[in-house]
């Protein structure tokens, strides 16, 4: 089976198992999301189908939310906060030092596909500002040196033969 | 005996290390042959001291703080599970200042509990508020929180009780209870801590809700930035359906209520509980014109109500012990208490839950002990990205609605973010315009346009171009924002620009004191 076959499959089975939730479509694009990481673009035939919805209305939820994407992160999403208890901390430079050191901006991926970077506007971790989230990881009072462990220890991860 | 040993899971403590510590305690009191009961349970919220280990002793629970991982070894050759002591030793841990001074009413077990577990929560005054509300009327129900004077905690401090009672007398075949979990205001997570630390308390607040309005139908709309509230809640919701305390026939009472957890995707207009009832329909957050207001046609057209996490956990409570006793805290109409979150450059950052009426100035240096960096504190945002900034001279302010609203400052939903002197308030408010831009929904003209156009003027200040003339675009266009635009988050994006332009004005590169909006 090739993998745009799969993942169709996949995105049928989450939408059928969801479409009759009463306002199905925002878990319908979680659970996509969940699985592949991303809401595919050319998923959303199916989804409009199923929902009874117009593809144009599909899309227009898909890019009104700013968790939604429509292309594939990275193995990696980190999301740092930048808002007010954050900056008061000095979330600007630590902003600064991990898009120097990833050699990204926010929205994109580094060409090895490791990591996403994404802005985050609060993630209730302001009394352990600067705050930052990693898949479901959440780092408190980051620093340049313990941003760079929290990706160190993630590689570190991935070479470790999972037990 | 086994020795009980406390961790938070609460996720800032294991941003810090909690999960962590909690192995190594584990692996160390295995290597050295004994035998602990590890639990982890929900954060007193005291942060600085995170992660806060507790162990029970006969005299109570004695804390050491904050442990990591490396000191573990030496607690236990301290002997810290007969309560020995060590570096970190805080001594009994509900004696400490930050806490005892504390009213906790809504945040009662949290800290102290092991968050899912239904028999923990019932041993600790859980469900007395449901066992009360089903053995009266809804109406009953209804003035028991009318009476008890509980304003919305969401941001608008709106009365609970008149908003059930609207809900309980619109005739309707179904009806909603909404949790608005969405808490997006920066330096704001009581919501988080409720939900984490103790999430039976939300789901008996909706169940007491679904009861008084007859809705049988609740709805918990959380964000997807907080997957560690989402699992609490998930794994309580499930053992309350298991044990009876949702679903059909609620303890035998014949009543009805379901409840589920959606999850938001990362807009902070879905907080405003119309574009958070669009989502849940599963539409673009864009904002409904009111009225009809959502207690006569809310969520799929029927008769809704939304209320914030904290109002709905305020409600058991005042089941259990009356109205009168929640009213008899606070001062004039902001009645029992607030959870306070002190974060940003504060040297204790935490949850503090007060009665309504001690002054900023002593939540800064009484419980927050100053600033982190230990230079002057210079500014507070108070209420959330869409609150005012205030300068040291309204520090004497009370923490009251009231007395907030008279000097253009709001309370909020109680986010208290220190600035020292080191902070940029034209920056601030710069960034308070992009934040508007990124987050409008887009459905009025002044907020879509105006932000971004404020953004852009904002820079020319700060690039020092054409000063005098760029400050009066900058307040016409707060003043369209102001006064056009359907929700706060246009209409109120001029507070924390205003006010960082008025009381700091140099910042700006004007000179002269300015004049007041
Ligand atoms: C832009 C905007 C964002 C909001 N965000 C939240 C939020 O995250 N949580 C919340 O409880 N209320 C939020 N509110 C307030 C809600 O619209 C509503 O007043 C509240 O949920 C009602 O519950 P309460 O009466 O218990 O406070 C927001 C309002 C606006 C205008
Ligand atoms: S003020 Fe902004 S966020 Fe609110 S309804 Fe208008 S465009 Fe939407
Ligand atoms: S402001 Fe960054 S976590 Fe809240």
């Amino acid at each position: 089976m090739t993998a745009a076959v799969n993942t169709q499959a996949l995105v049928n089975d989450i939408t059928s198992a969801l479409k009759d939730k009463p306002g199905a479509l925002l878990p319908i694009l979680h659970g996509i999301q969940d699985a592949i990481g991303y809401v595919p673009p050319d998923c959303v035939p199916d989804i409009a189908k199923a929902l009874s919805l117009s593809r144009a209305e599909v899309h227009g939820v898909i890019s009104f939310y700013h968790y939604f994407r429509t292309t594939p992160p990275g193995q990696h999403t980190i999301y740092l906060c930048r808002a007010e208890s954050c900056q008061a901390l000095g979330s600007e430079d630590l902003e600064t030092y991990a898009k120097e050191k990833l050699g990204i901006d926010f929205h994109e991926t580094t060409a090895d596909g490791k990591f996403s970077l994404e802005p985050v506007y609060c993630l209730g971790n302001c009394a352990c500002s600067p705050a930052m989230q990693i898949g479901h990881d959440i780092y408190g009072r980051v620093s340049a040196d313990s941003f760079d462990a929290a990706l160190a220890e993630l590689q570190q991860a991935e070479l470790e033969p999972s037990a | 005996m086994t020795i009980t040993v406390y961790v938070p899971n609460d996720s800032s403590a294991v941003s810090l290390g909690a999960d962590r510590v909690a192995k190594a305690i584990a692996a160390e009191a295995e290597q050295r042959g004994i035998s602990i009961n590890l639990i982890r349970n929900g954060s007193f919220g005291l942060y600085w001291l995170e992660p806060l280990v507790e162990v029970a002793t006969e005299q109570g629970r004695v804390g050491y703080g904050p442990v990591q991982a490396s000191d573990v070894s030496s607690l236990f050759d301290a002997n810290f599970l007969q309560g020995g002591t060590h570096a970190l030793s805080l001594g009994i841990v509900e004696d400490l200042p930050y806490l005892k001074k504390q009213q906790r009413l809504t945040f009662a077990r949290i800290g102290k509990t092991s968050p899912t577990d239904l028999n923990d929560y019932l041993a600790n005054d859980g469900y007395r508020g449901l066992a009360n509300a089903l053995a009266i009327s809804q109406a009953d129900i209804v003035k028991a929180v009318t009476d008890s004077g509980l304003r919305g905690r969401g941001g608008a401090a709106f009365p609970t009780g008149i908003k059930w009672n609207t809900v309980l007398n619109t005739q309707a075949e179904q009806k909603y209870i909404i949790c608005n979990a969405d808490e997006g205001d920066s330096g704001t997570f009581s919501d988080r801590m409720v939900m984490e630390g103790d999430p039976f308390v939300l789901i008996e607040g909706m169940t007491i809700a679904g009861i008084a309005v007859g809705a049988s139908q609740g709805y918990i709309y959380l964000r997807v930035e907080y997957p560690h509230a989402h699992i609490a809640l998930n794994t309580a919701i499930a053992n309350a359906y298991q044990a009876g305390y949702l679903g059909e026939d609620i303890q035998g009472s014949g009543k009805t209520f379901h409840l589920e957890v959606r999850l938001g995707a990362g807009a902070y207009i879905c907080g405003e509980e119309t574009s958070l009832m669009e989502s849940l329909e599963g539409k673009r957050g864009l904002v409904r014109f009111k009225p009809p207001l959502p207690a006569i046609s809310g969520l799929f057209g029927k008769p809704t109500v939304v209320n914030n996490v904290i109002s709905l956990a305020s409600v058991p409570i005042i089941l259990d012990k009356g109205g009168d006793y929640y009213r008899d805290f606070g001062m004039g109409r902001s009645r029992g208490t607030l959870p306070l979150q002190l974060a940003g450059n504060i040297k204790q950052a935490g949850l503090v839950e007060l009665a309504f009426g001690l002054t900023l100035r002593e939540l800064l240096y009484d419980f927050g002990g100053g600033s982190a960096s230990g230079r002057p504190i210079k500014a507070v945002q108070v209420g959330g990205p869409l609150g005012a900034y205030l300068p040291e001279s309204q520090f004497d302010t009370p923490l009251d609605y009231e007395a907030f609203a008279a000097q253009w400052t709001v309370l909020g939903h109680g986010g208290v973010v220190v600035f020292d002197d080191t902070v940029d308030m034209a920056k601030m408010a710069k960034y308070s315009m992009e934040f508007c831009a990124i987050e409008s929904c887009g459905k009025c003209t002044p907020c879509r346009i105006g932000s971004t156009r404020g953004y852009e003027v904002m820079d020319e200040i700060i690039n020092g171009h054409n000063v005098e003339q760029n400050t009066k675009l900058l307040r016409d266009l707060c003043n369209t924002l102001l006064n056009g635009s359907l929700c706060a988050l246009g209409g109120m994006t001029p507070y924390p620009v205003l006010s960082a332009l008025n009381h700091f004005p140099k910042d700006f590169g004007i000179d002269e004191p300015a004049q007041v909006a």
